[in-house]
């Protein structure tokens, strides 16, 4: 049992007044299943599918961040509103700040160079490697890819395997294939 | 290779949403109605301020009891003279004194002389002015406040 909704939001007012709310939580309906999205002052920081496993993604932004998380959801309108977008076929490009914090040092520079592959297109885990100066390291980068904190936002899901079969991907194939099947028109 | 805390916190919109009623409940019996929320306030976010630095979320409710019953003595303080800015509790401490202050502060309250017990109960369970806590216990209300005060000043001794 909670205490009533005006209470809850003169909390969340005052912590936010004070600086205190290091990660703002929201979550929003998507055609791919309810997403839960993540910022920090800095940026979008994470974004969750509902097939992940809620306390260990709670738990691994804890950790890594802070467990000062509180449900924000006005803090997350912009990215509401492109993400909104995008799955309505109505943007090409995000233009949300990213909080790449939790993003290895590898992982940052794969998914740098993902976020350049056009709307549309798709690139191989073999032209990524060469394109973050590791040719041979394609596996890593499948790794970097498959680790990434914040899907279709930074759209690893461009990323194929040679030859064109589709690869993996995180939140699962359909996802992938749902995403590239609207980016694809 | 990923270390994982084993006593990870929890998300503190969690902690708010599992405990904050009760915290409520407590403060509305423990200062009175209209500075609840007030007291309220304060304690989560004091309590958010410091939780990072929590190094044990095995008994969050009776750390955030601990900060509330600061936060609801000094709100007592303040009725007498401006309020003095607190510092942030240390959570480690805090943690450590006193476990089961919901329960703690009523028995102190009950072991209290029964003049003094019954001021208290009045104006803090039950939210009542002076004039009606004098008209309950036939008495004045200069005598009601100054039962009031001494409750309160031995609580405030017996829970320091």
């Amino acid at each position: 049992m909670t205490v009533d909704q005006a209470l809850s939001e003169r909390f969340l007012e005052r912590a936010e007044a004070r600086g205190l709310v290091d990660v703002a939580v929201a979550t929003m309906d998507s055609p791919i299943g309810s997403l839960l999205l993540m910022a920090t002052p800095k940026g979008l920081v994470r974004i969750a599918f509902e097939s992940e496993n809620r306390d260990e993604v709670f738990g691994e932004v804890a950790e890594r961040l802070s467990p000062r998380i509180l449900d924000a959801p006005r803090r997350l309108d912009p990215v509401r509103r492109e993400l909104d977008k995008y799955f309505g076929g109505k943007l090409r490009d995000f233009d949300v700040p990213i909080d790449w914090s939790l993003a290895g040092t590898f992982a940052r520079r794969v998914l740098r160079r993902t976020a350049r592959i056009p709307y549309g297109s798709v690139a191989s885990y073999g032209e990524v490697a060469v394109g973050v100066g590791t040719p041979r390291g394609y596996r890593a980068v499948g790794n970097a890819l498959g680790s990434n904190p914040i899907p279709v936002v930074v759209p690893c899901h461009r990323v194929v395997r040679t030859g064109g079969a589709i690869g993996g991907y995180g939140g699962g194939l359909p996802r992938k294939r749902w995403l590239l099947d609207l980016e694809a028109g | 290779m990923t270390i994982v805390n084993s006593t990870a916190l929890p998300p503190f919109q969690r902690v708010f949403d599992e405990h904050a009623q009760a915290v409520l409940t407590f403060l509305v019996g423990a200062v009175g109605a209209s500075e609840a929320e007030d007291c309220f306030q304060e304690t989560m976010v004091s309590a958010l301020r410091a939780y990072p630095r929590l190094g044990d979320a095995s008994n969050l409710r009776a750390w955030l009891f601990t900060i509330a019953r600061r936060k609801a003595i000094d709100a007592h303080r303040g009725r007498a003279r401006r309020p003095t800015p607190v510092s942030d509790p240390d959570p480690g401490s805090a943690f450590d004194s006193h476990p089961d202050i919901d329960e703690g502060l009523w028995d102190h309250v009950r072991s209290l002389p029964s003049k003094q017990r019954k001021a208290v109960v009045l104006r803090f369970a039950g939210d009542r002015s002076y004039p009606e806590i004098a008209a309950a216990m036939s008495t004045t209300q200069d005598s009601a406040r100054q039962s009031v005060h001494q409750g309160l000043k031995k609580l405030r001794r017996e829970l320091r």
